[in-house]
């Protein structure tokens, strides 16, 4: 029987384009060192990453639930921020 | 499914439900997504840790059945590929794992409740592998009746499963054409290999339509799961829906399924198909089925043999960090 | 076909030759003189790979833990691609019409050329990772020099294959590291693996007509060229596992490259070549 379960860990990989890192998925490793090696051999078999960062899963603080309406919301009315906000005639062509 | 008779809660009617209960509702009737730490019925959770949790163990232990011919395939090409194919099932199991780790249930808690019978896995996979074939024949129809289940399950209410579900689908696209290249080969082979085939498809048959779950008439548990969108179709639907695909892919490979009353049904616009014997389903979700103790043994000697592992790790892992700490004091 | 329209590529073999054609010119495979050397030597490669591969993969779905278990797996991948690149090249270079799969299949132990040390049983996860590190450092150093070979082939698998190992070194003996410092138990078992073991390592630095025909050749490093680099890593990483080297000869088992094996070779051959066996011919 094991005596301490090994911690769990939050995936993020960054991709071949650039893009921000991405979270994946979580896993059990030991330490951090272990979970960047764990992370290479479970998350990218496909070679989907070219960067991986572990977070202890304990250490993410996550927005509370119930405040999701006041943490959100006031996105929603900054509809400029969003490229369809915007009517650009079909003359123009592609943008 | 891999996750076959999950237990679920007694229905509530809305004037039975709580205002929380009722808004919940009415969220994932709206489609949203239901998020680790918002607020749940404790129905709803217990059911998708138990769902999730025989789910991750089918994997698992879905890799002990095919893992057996690993080191028999017979050219290092499809050596290679099966073991892709293995391997991703261990990925999958972690992945769902990991999902219902964000339900307040641990992995090793998961683990302990699958070696010691407290939880299932699927039916299927206390069959045994007995030829080549039947890599072709798992890869096929067991593969193929859990995507069957799986494409649907990508629209689950529980953010987390939903978000596993979606990895996995991506994953397994290639192991069910496997499968079925496999069986190609085999049905367009010699008569020994083609007798393989068709014993193979004798074999997995009835046990691929068991993977469903038993009939809806005698499923208590499918309504909740249902209203609170953990179970996507029911177990007849997707029956129905795997034979209908199948039947044409067996005879594209000259193979008979064998059941004799199988025939199109012009006015259903579906196949007409026997039952499985239920009889045996149960007997093998019990435990008596021809590989169970097999297969969980080879689970339980994996995580037993496995103990020394896990604790060297940890125990180092804590050493180098207390190595860290005084070398950062002493620094100061 | 309702949902499995393309299962097979229809002109994989056009694709193959295309490829056979892109690769470069290496005056080596159609050296006669050197025909049975390089065949030999190209053997030893593959065998290495196929059945240290082997016997990683039978750890598949029976790990100590998920993340190492698909770790393992990957290995195992690994060394079965390279496999499929070193006996392909040795098929070609031998050109008597077999494949590489007829290579792996269709030999009895006498004609396998890997060293004793990859067919040695798993044992538990210490023998396995023991085993799997001291062959790495090797494998590393025997890689890194063959990435210079006079064949444009031999150095362009090495390079491949390179990439791969040099990974498997770092997970083997991170691994070797942490359990030997681990627990009592951990580095019990580590050192038990390791005593189990040393006496099978020398043979990777045994040279013999064929090492030195390869060498003369340019294809190969001279093995003993290798030995100090190897030393060097196997004493750091052994050192910084608290683990100690065991007085006892390297190389007290030999033969394996010569085709002269354990016992064990012929079980896991009856094993891997069962299907090819028993049913000539077909194809699967």
């Amino acid at each position: 029987m094991t005596k301490k379960e090994w911690p769990l860990w939050e995936i993020f990989i960054r991709g071949q384009h650039g893009l921000n890192h991405r979270h994946v998925g979580s896993l059990h490793a030991p330490d951090a060192e272990m979970a960047i090696k764990n992370a290479r051999d479970v998350y990218t078999r496909r070679k989907e990453g070219v960067s991986i960062w572990v977070v202890p899963s304990a250490a993410i603080t996550a927005s509370s639930p119930s405040e999701k309406g006041p943490l959100f919301d006031p996105a929603e009315s900054k509809v400029y921020r969003h490229p369809t906000f915007f009517d650009i005639p079909d003359e123009v062509g592609h943008m | 499914m891999y996750a076959q008779m999950v237990k679920s809660e007694g229905m509530k009617s809305p004037e039975e439900m709580s205002p929380e209960e009722r808004a919940f509702q009415e969220r994932v009737d709206r489609g949203e997504k239901i998020e680790p730490k918002e607020w749940m019925p404790e129905g709803y959770r217990k059911t998708l840790i138990r769902q999730m949790g025989q789910h991750a163990h089918s994997e698992i232990v879905g890799q002990l059945p095919e893992g057996n011919w690993i080191t028999r395939a017979p050219t290092l090409e499809r050596k290679a590929i099966l073991l892709a194919k293995v391997q991703d099932e261990a990925g999958h199991g972690l992945y769902l794992y990991s999902a219902a780790e964000t339900l307040g249930v641990s992995r090793d808690e998961l683990m302990e409740k699958l070696h010691s019978g407290a939880m299932k896995y699927s039916s299927i996979f206390n069959y045994p592998t007995l030829t080549w074939a039947d890599m072709g024949a798992v890869g096929w129809l067991v593969d193929g009746a859990a995507i069957m289940n799986q494409v649907p399950l990508q629209r689950t209410s529980y953010g987390p499963y939903s978000r596993a579900m979606i990895r996995i689908c991506k994953e397994e696209s290639f192991h069910q054409r496997q499968g079925y290249a496999i069986m190609m080969k085999m049905a367009q082979g010699t008569p020994e290999q083609k007798e393989m085939a068709q014993d193979a498809l004798n074999r997995f048959w009835y046990p691929s339509l068991m993977m469903f779950g038993p009939s809806d008439k005698d499923s208590v548990h499918s309504a909740q799961s249902m209203a609170w969108k953990i179970k996507m179709n029911t177990n007849d639907e997707l029956r129905q829906k795997f034979v209908d695909e199948t039947v044409p892919q067996a005879k594209y490979l000259g193979l008979t399924v064998p059941d004799e009353t199988l025939k199109w049904n012009e006015e259903r616009g579906h196949y007409d198909f026997a039952e499985p014997d239920w009889d045996e389903f149960f007997e093998v979700i019990k435990g008596n089925g021809p590989c169970n103790e097999e297969r969980l043994g080879a689970r339980r000697e994996a995580w037993d043999k496995g103990a020394w592992f896990r604790d060297g790790l940890t125990a180092y892992a804590e050493k180098a960090a207390a190595r860290r700490a005084a070398s950062n004091v002493a620094a100061e | 076909m309702p949902s499995l329209p393309d299962v097979a590529t229809p002109d994989v073999v056009t694709l193959a030759e295309r490829a056979a054609a892109a690769q470069a010119q290496d005056p080596h495979v159609a050296d006669v003189a050197l025909k049975t050397a390089f065949f030999d030597w190209l053997c030893r490669m593959g065998d290495n790979s196929l059945i240290l591969g082997h016997r990683i993969s039978e750890w598949c779905g029976h790990g100590p833990v998920l993340e190492e278990d698909i770790a393992l797996a990957n290995t195992a991948l690994d060394l079965i691609g390279h496999t499929q690149m070193w006996l392909g090249l040795a098929a070609e270079v031998e050109g008597a019409g077999r494949s590489a799969d007829d290579l792996a299949f269709l030999r009895d132990a006498m004609k396998f050329r890997n060293l004793k040390l990859v067919e040695l049983p798993n044992g538990d996860m210490a023998v396995t990772l023991m085993r799997e590190f001291l062959f790495d450092a090797f494998h590393f150093e025997l890689l890194t020099a063959l990435t210079k070979s006079s064949s444009p082939r031999v150095a362009e698998i090495a390079a491949k294959a390179l990439k791969e190992v040099s990974y498997h070194l770092e997970r083997s003996s991170d691994l070797v590291v942490r359990l030997g410092d681990g627990t009592e138990e951990s580095h019990a078992r580590m050192q038990a693996a390791l005593n189990k073991v040393w006496g099978y390592t020398g043979e990777m630095f045994a040279e013999d007509a064929i090492d030195d025909a390869v060498a003369e050749a340019g294809i190969a490093p001279a093995l003993s060229d290798l030995l100090p680099f190897w030393q060097r890593t196997v004493g750091e990483v052994l050192e910084e596992a608290t683990l100690r080297q065991p007085e006892q000869r390297f190389d007290a088992h030999s033969g394996g490259k010569q085709g002269r094996h354990t016992e064990h070779l012929g079980y896991i051959l009856a094993e891997m070549q069962f299907l090819q066996r028993a049913y000539p011919g077909a194809s699967w």
